[in-house]
């Protein structure tokens, strides 16, 4: 306080007749001091190995800790770091934003981070891995037990320059499909071809498709070309594509675009009801009387959305996992999940990160619905779907993450768009292609 | 200072006088209808949230909300009794306040002297200085957030509620010095000369004549800028978010009730709602400055 | 708790309170300067507040926004004109600029067009705070609550199904297939720039219906006398005086039509050719990790602004001339 006085004193040229008054009265508002954490020497953490959360030690105050997750994941989460607070004695809080590329690019920029946060996306994770801004995890984690816990695929997005620095809460698995069992009764087709020819009666379509999501519109459409790319291509095209040097208009990736395309053209309301339905609502035709169409697409968290919105029933939604399409590539599967880097090196951030990895902390999200374990220890699935869901993953031959989360921002927003454009008018593929080629030229640069 | 006191400087009219009188009777009845018809058309959309706060979720996906007038339409008071459930809701409610009310007063008190010497006294220099300022309303916010955070954190007040009553207050003093030196400037001159040779000095004529003469212009300022800072999630969150969460405002825990795919939207209705209702009570508070007769002949006639 | 709101109440107590302090302590202190330097001086100590917090929250950044946007992404390397080359030779930032330009057109219009015809008209009648508080409700609601009530009002569904958006559900009701409000341009920015001014039409009523309650009565009563018909003393005296404050509330919508970002980051966040400059640098600065192409962004805004401001230049020495 009295430090404080002093700064304020010299900075009170410009705003004396505030400056004064304030400085005398803001010590009340302000319980912690927040810089004071921000500006902690990474010395004051030691170099110990060993976590404080695994000895179970107290260690009080407090940890920041700002991620994209609202409502019940947000309930979720707290449930998660429950035991935590309790047998540490930190207290940890969490704020949830959608804006938190704005947040933490401003935060980098300026130096004024939270101590722990989820992480837009793996890209930008190894940005600011390298700008230093995100602290490396390799000795506040168990890193013998982390890698062991953990599939290889995610161990691997999270390292940067040989370094553990951004570890996974949790994951989904991307690529399934979504029926009525009431409705469809065929069992799971070998194909794609056969998936393709099934005939969508009683409902007139095959495909329920809904794009619209807001600011993210279009992205339901991404995970479709992820894995037609990865189904048709393969994970070396795969990987080439979303490390910038595969072409847009090169013929797999158009190839992917034009499978879309002929889903699209057999979809529920056509063009217009694709791009205004929200992908929360998308799956709701397959629960109506008769039904609009008999398949989604969609990852394994949509199930809430169609209790919640599509009123269905439990028992009235299953799924199968996306057929192959070129058997060279069996068992490939797309999936993502949700990144948390440390941006200031404090024991409490320690101890947070090194317990956010252990089975115990990851079992209680899984638990409470919604997500699937990044730990491959963590078993307890509530019922048979996430139970299912969780062995796609940990099974897949083949396992790539979201494609589009790994591009860089600028891509992936092209990407959208390029989605929602290509579905309203499907002839000017090669336009918007070319154009994607342009914006991966720029992207990717530096 | 009173704010009675213009009052008996206002050029009384006769109070029935106020109303125009059209000759034609079917006038006042297309007044009216036209009227009508714009509060209807106004209200429709808020109107459709409002019905659609108090449906079941699936509901509100498969049919429209005028729906809810037949009779087997349900209705439900889950939404409200989550948002007001919530964890945290009093406390950022206090926050929300405790960020708005002096956000609001420091930039309009600070606006009334630049707008008075802008309006009356005569300097070098004074359109183009008047010009700069009332264009960089156009600056957008975002681009000051790097810089601002800098400075906050070089002086160890970075998530202060401090920090986000001396930004509100300089993104809001453009437009409210711009407002209120256009209303000032438009006091009749006899008003101040008279003072003036009454040996007033420009601070008496300014605390006595200018600032009470100004009220309702005031009183809109202090509208709009409390709506501005109650709404506001971006500033609060910058400034606060990543340094000090416990002082957040309500927007932040609003907009947050939704999760981060964008379902648990139909909480969302529920919210706006609640926290609508205090800018329209400082509305409703403030309406009677907006009457004929509290500047009377401030115009010059 | 407890400590907070004092803190509060001593704020809002005690800025005015110092801010009074501080001009009549000044006052007596330019009283002690020779006359002629009295009123030289007087000026910038009534200014000096305003300006101080001006220089700190927005020049500051903005000569800092100014410099960025010479620099390259890594705000390191100096690269010239590239970020404004950029931003003239790529397609979504020139749709960016038509779409601003519509905004300002149409926002301008309506807004400040339909809270003029609304002020004059709720003078005329007995319940008039219901009427003006129902055209100020959606300024109230915030971006959040805005974004919903829109979606219920575009939504669409397929011909045939039962509609969920209220437009198309009034379509629906007289025989008309349903529209997809947001997905065609140019109709989709229409559309956009139909919830800011259906949002903004109260600020400007606001404002508008302050000023027209400042004219005098006997003025209007005479020319009423005179044997003017309404049309007559809207034009002839309602009108002129009402003028200045027009300005202000047009140079206030025109500003907030070039830094249009909230509704077009909710609703399409620039598909379908609805982008806007604001929300393409809103991507490009927290996004894309491009902070000098923003920068450049910005400081274009603040280019396209000046002409506006030789007008409000123009128009204050009229005023002053006349008063």
């Amino acid at each position: 306080m009295e430090e404080r006085t002093i700064r304020w004193r010299r900075a009170s040229g410009l705003l004396a007749a505030v400056a004064i008054l304030a400085a005398a009265c803001s010590s009340p508002g302000t319980t912690a001091s927040p810089a004071a954490s921000s500006g902690a020497s990474p010395s004051a953490a030691g170099s110990g190995g060993e976590s404080p959360a695994a000895s179970g030690g107290q260690i009080g105050g407090t940890v920041t800790v700002i991620g994209t997750w609202g409502g019940s994941e947000q309930e979720s989460f707290l449930a998660m770091v429950k035991p935590f607070e309790d047998s540490t004695g930190v207290d940890v809080q969490y704020t949830g934003t959608r804006d938190i590329n704005t947040v933490l690019s401003t935060g980098v920029a300026s130096g004024i981070l939270p101590d722990v946060a989820g992480l837009p996306g793996p890209g930008q994770l190894v940005e600011w891995a390298k700008a230093g801004a995100i602290k490396p995890l390799d000795d506040v984690l168990d890193t013998a037990a982390y890698k062991a816990d953990t599939a290889p695929a995610l161990v691997d997005l999270g390292t940067v320059d040989g370094k553990i620095s951004g570890i996974f809460i949790k994951a989904a698995v991307k690529g399934l499909i979504w029926f009525n069992p009431e409705v469809y009764k065929g069992g799971e087709p070998a194909t794609w071809d056969a998936l393709t020819g099934t005939s969508p009666a009683p409902a007139d379509k095959l495909w329920c498709i809904g794009l619209e999501s807001g600011a993210a519109s279009g992205w339901p459409g991404t995970d479709w070309i992820e894995d037609f790319v990865l189904r048709q291509a393969g994970p070396d095209v795969y990987d080439a594509w979303v490390a910038g040097t595969q072409k847009w208009t090169s013929p797999e990736i158009k190839a992917a675009f034009e499978a879309f395309g002929s889903a699209v053209s057999n979809a529920y309301g056509g063009s217009n009801a694709v791009l205004t339905t929200n992908f929360g609502d998308g799956g709701n035709q397959l629960f109506t009387s008769p039904p609009g169409c008999i398949f989604h697409h969609q990852a394994s968290f949509i199930t809430d959305f169609f209790k919640k919105q599509g009123g269905a029933k439990d028992g009235q939604f299953d799924f199968f996992r996306m057929p192959d399409i070129n058997p060279s590539f069996a068992g490939a599967t797309t999936g993502a999940g949700d990144l948390f880097g440390m941006f200031n090196d404090t024991p409490q951030a320690r101890a947070l990160m090194a317990y956010l990895v252990t089975p115990e902390a990851q079992a209680i999200w899984v638990e409470r619905g919604g997500a699937l374990s990044a730990n491959t220890k963590v078993t307890t699935y509530p019922d048979d779907i996430s139970k299912r869901s969780a062995e796609i993953l940990a099974s897949s031959k083949i396992f790539r993450f979201d494609g589009s989360d790994l591009m860089p921002v600028a891509m992936n927003d092209s990407f959208w768009k390029a989605i929602l454009d290509y579905v309203k008018d499907p002839s000017q593929l090669d336009s918007i292609l070319a154009n994607l080629d342009t914006v991966q030229t720029s992207a990717y640069g530096g | 200072m009173s704010l009675e006191r213009p009052t008996e400087l206002a050029a009384v009219g006769p109070r029935s006088a106020v109303r125009g009188r059209p000759p034609v009777r079917w006038g006042r009845l297309a007044l009216h209808a036209v009227l009508v018809i714009l509060m209807i058309v106004w209200l429709l959309p808020t109107i459709g949230m409002l019905v659609n706060s108090f449906r079941p979720a699936a509901d509100v996906s498969r049919t429209g909300w005028w729906t809810a007038l037949s009779p087997t339409a349900q209705f439900t008071m889950e939404n409200y009794q989550h948002v007001l459930a919530q964890n945290g809701l009093g406390q950022a409610f206090i926050n929300s306040l405790f960020i708005t009310i002096p956000a609001t007063v420091i930039p309009i008190a600070v606006a009334s002297f630049a707008a008075y010497a802008f309006a009356w006294m005569r300097f070098p220099g004074r359109d183009v200085l008047f010009i700069i300022v009332v264009g960089l309303l156009v600056i957008p916010l975002q681009t000051t957030f790097v810089p601002i955070l800098r400075l906050f954190r070089d002086l160890g007040i970075a998530g202060d509620f401090l920090t986000v009553w001396l930004a509100h207050t300089g993104y809001g003093l453009p437009f409210a010095i711009f407002l209120l030196r256009n209303y000032m400037g438009g006091l009749p001159r006899e008003v101040f000369e008279s003072a003036a040779i009454d040996g007033a000095s420009p601070a008496t004529a300014f605390f006595r004549l200018a600032l009470p003469m100004s009220v309702p212009a005031i009183a809109a300022l202090v509208i709009f800028q409390f709506l501005f800072v109650w709404n506001d999630l971006l500033v609060a969150l910058i400034y606060l978010g990543a340094a000090n969460a416990p002082n957040l405002p309500l927007t932040v825990l609003v907009a947050n009730l939704s999760n981060s795919l964008g379902g648990e939207w139909h909480y969302l209705m529920a919210a706006a709602f609640l926290s609508m209702a205090l800018p329209l009570l400082v509305f409703f508070g403030l309406q009677r400055y907006f009457v004929r007769g509290i500047t009377g002949g401030a115009v010059k006639g | 708790m407890d400590g907070r709101l004092i803190t509060a109440l001593i704020v809002v107590i005690g800025v005015p309170a110092v801010l009074f302090g501080y001009i009549v302590f000044t006052e007596r202190l330019i009283r002690l300067a020779p006359d002629r330097f009295q009123e030289r001086l007087r000026p910038w100590v009534w200014l000096f507040p305003a300006i101080a917090f001006l220089t700190v929250f927005l020049v500051y950044p903005t000569v800092y926004t100014i410099y960025l946007s010479f620099l390259d992404k890594f705000t390191k390397n100096f690269i010239g004109l590239d970020n404004y080359i950029y931003f003239f030779t790529t397609s979504d930032t020139l749709t960016a600029l038509r779409n601003n330009a519509i905004w300002l057109v149409l926002l301008t219009l309506f807004a400040v067009g339909g809270g003029l015809i609304i002020a004059i008209l709720v003078d005329r009648v007995r319940y008039e705070s219901v009427a003006k508080s129902i055209i100020f409700v959606p300024l109230a609601i915030s971006f959040v609550g805005a974004g919903v009530i829109w979606k219920f009002m575009f939504d669409y569904r397929p011909p045939g199904q039962p509609q969920t958006g209220t437009l198309n559900g009034i379509l629906g009701s007289v025989g008309q297939d349903p529209v997809p409000w947001l997905l065609n341009s140019p109709l989709n920015t229409v559309m956009l720039i139909v919830v800011a001014a259906w949002i903004w039409t109260g600020f400007c009523m606001v404002i508008l219906s302050g000023a027209l309650k400042g004219i005098s009565t006997e003025l209007l009563e005479a020319a009423r006398v005179d044997g003017a018909n309404e049309w007559q003393v809207f034009r002839g005296i309602t009108f002129p005086l009402l003028l200045p404050t027009i300005a202000v509330v047009a140079t206030t919508m025109v500003i907030t039509s070039l830094k249009a970002f909230d509704i077009v980051y909710v609703m399409t966040n620039g598909a379908f050719d609805t982008e806007v400059i604001a929300n393409r640098m809103y991507k490009e600065l927290f996004a894309f990790g491009q902070p000098g192409r923003a920068s450049a962004t910005a400081v274009l805004l603040l280019l396209l602004i000046i002409p506006v401001m030789a007008v409000n230049i123009r128009r204050f020495r009229a005023q002053e001339a006349m008063r």
